[in-house]
């Protein structure tokens, strides 16, 4: 995997196009997917080993989005990156599609489901857990969200993940410091997170999860010792690279008209700023 | 080594791909850890990982077999067997121990009394009540020949309590039928009850009554046909079981009893709220579960078919 930033910056832009896209008629998350979408671009183009062609190549890494709910960052990557048709994105939330707000396996490049939060970092485990027993090399990345460590599920699976010495997976928190309608540290207070990580045994990094030289200089310093699993904490911004909806607790699902999203588009581009009038869902 | 200590040696010596994962369970296998090494995890008191592992492995090509307490298996890791193991249809057995009555001195935080009809109601999940270690360590057996999602209550007596061949597991057990067509009673139970059922059938032959005991180990997917023949033959259908009434099997029998338009007399001999702890034989009798409440419950129907019914609410204290 050869790391090229120009790249990276080129093809996040046309993934958040693509999760605008996908933000209206019915909508998704789209500030949780603005948030990991470089993430995503970043660790696709130059950290996993998987392609389009090795999706069943049993040495291929696997990555899983346990906060379900950003897949438009991870379709829009896919689309990308040639995994699935640019054009099946317009599928969204059709019924005879599998292109949802939550990740599907029947869609190519998604290795398990989600939805609830809370499970995936215990799935990861497993197939980690099997990949030693294998003798293979590959790695087992788990996306969370910093709203789904409220889950205590979570927490058990990082003692159990210790437990087990399982160096070969990585868990990274998109740390957007929202979760739904309000900032994590409001509600349930997360930090010093890196502090508790390294309590649970796990070897800790923090980066900036929007600069691309910082996240690869991160990665690639991976594994940071043997013998524990890593977690690299990612702090980002909800709705990140459209000012409009950046950081505001309303916009958290967002459906807006089929002219918000023509001038959130060019907002990310550097333009105009969007005039926003559709509600927004406020659950807390 | 028990039989199944046997088994899970014998198998992980000869399939790679089987695992054995427990959530600090360990007493029915204490002997095994030394054979298995690491196709041996013990996860400690986390059943939700342990799910989730398992779904993990399972995905890598494993076949995977989950041991915890029967209640925490399928309550506090509900949601993991849902969407981990019962959506992707992997192939996780989840063996889940002293299910329903074996529970117990427990008291109602222990006792698996709604496991069944939790694990029934998911698509894609199987359920086996085996009523001994034989069929238990058979059933398992033929699990591992082919894999799929199936919850187990745990019954490990040593007795064996039918001597026919042991068939598929799909299918229910005619246990005894001396009349062999057109009996009084169809009893039907499964698990731990068995013994307890044969006892009271053999107490109301002897009493001139005649029974058809049918033992259904497999409670998903069903024998609807042997159901629908003891429904259409007998005067009247019990169902005898260490389960709430409402979502286990009396509640499958009476869905069948719809489906097939078969207007029949069906009773239940079950539990309608969490039982009172002690030692097991008490809290047979006192749950009406023994082979005596059994057999004079019954008789009592049939003496009056009009006779009213157990109450069937919430509200009987425990």
């Amino acid at each position: 995997m050869t790391y090229d930033r120009g790249r990276c910056e080129e093809i996040s832009i046309r993934v958040r196009e693509h999760i605008l896209a996908m933000s209206t008629d019915g909508g998704c998350f789209t500030g949780a997917s603005l948030s990991c979408a470089d993430l995503l671009v970043y660790l696709y183009t130059s950290y996993l080993n998987v392609q389009p062609d090795t999706l069943k190549d049993p040495n291929r890494d696997i990555l899983l989005l346990s906060k379900g709910h950003d897949v438009p960052a991870l379709y829009g990557t896919f689309a990308e990156l040639g995994f699935i048709e640019r054009e099946r994105l317009a599928n969204h939330l059709d019924c005879n599609d599998h292109i949802y707000w939550h990740p599907n396996r029947a869609v190519p490049g998604v290795e398990f489901h989600s939805g609830s939060l809370g499970h995936l970092l215990s799935v990861g485990m497993g197939m980690a857990l099997s990949i030693r027993m294998e003798q293979r090399a590959s790695r087992v990345v788990v996306i969370l969200g910093d709203g789904e460590l409220n889950e205590g599920s979570i927490w058990e699976a990082f003692q159990v993940a210790h437990a087990l010495h399982l160096d070969n997976l990585i868990a990274i928190v998109d740390r957007n410091w929202f979760q739904a309608n309000v900032r994590t540290e409001e509600l349930i207070p997360l930090e010093p997170l890196d502090e508790k990580f390294r309590a649970f045994g796990w070897n800790t990094a923090r980066v900036d999860g929007h600069d691309f030289d910082a996240l690869h200089a991160c990665m690639s310093s991976l594994p940071l010792g043997t013998g524990r699993p890593t977690v690299v904490i990612a702090d980002t911004m909800r709705g990140k690279g459209v000012p409009s909806i950046q950081e505001r607790p309303d916009r958290w699902f967002c459906n807006f008209t089929h002219d918000e999203v023509a001038q959130l588009t060019d907002e990310l581009h550097g333009n105009a700023v969007a005039t926003l009038v559709s509600p927004t869902l406020i659950v807390r | 080594m028990n039989r199944y200590e046997l088994l899970l040696r014998d198998r992980c010596a000869i399939d790679p791909r089987v695992m054995v994962l427990t959530a600090e369970n360990r007493g029915h296998m204490r002997n095994v850890p030394q054979y298995l090494g690491d196709r041996f995890v013990d996860v400690g008191i986390a059943e939700q990982t342990m799910l989730g592992m398992a779904a993990g492995l399972a995905s890598r090509g494993r076949v995977v077999i989950v041991h915890a307490l029967a209640a925490f298996l399928t309550l506090r890791a509900f949601e993991f067997i849902r969407d981990d193991v019962a959506i992707p249809n992997l192939p996780v057995i989840m063996v889940g121990m002293v299910p329903g009555i074996l529970s117990d001195g427990n008291g109602p935080t222990h006792q698996a009394i709604d496991d069944v009809g939790l694990m029934r109601g998911l698509p894609n999940v199987g359920v086996f009540a085996p009523a001994d270690e034989e069929e238990f360590v058979e059933g398992m057996a033929e699990l591992l020949d082919n894999p799929r999602p199936c919850y187990v209550r745990y019954v490990g007596t040593p007795t064996s309590y039918y001597r026919e061949e042991r068939t598929t597991l799909h299918r229910g057990v005619v246990v005894c039928d001396e009349r062999e067509c057109c009996p009084e009673v169809a009893l039907l139970t499964y698990g731990a009850m068995l013994p307890h059922a044969l006892l009271a059938a053999q107490k109301l032959e002897q009493q001139g009554v005649s029974v058809r005991l049918i033992h259904m180990p497999m409670l998903a997917p069903l024998d609807e046909a042997i159901i629908v023949e003891a429904l259409n033959d007998a005067t009247m259908t019990v169902i005898v079981e260490d389960h709430l009434i409402r979502s286990g099997l009396y509640s499958a029998v009476c869905e069948i009893a719809v489906r097939h338009r078969i207007a029949a007399a069906i009773h239940p001999i079950g539990l309608m709220t969490w039982f009172p702890a002690g030692r097991l034989p008490q809290v047979l009798r006192v749950t009406g579960l023994d082979a005596d409440s059994i057999a004079s419950r019954i008789r009592t129907l049939l003496n009056n078919e009009s006779a009213p019914e157990r109450p069937t609410s919430d509200e009987i204290p425990a």
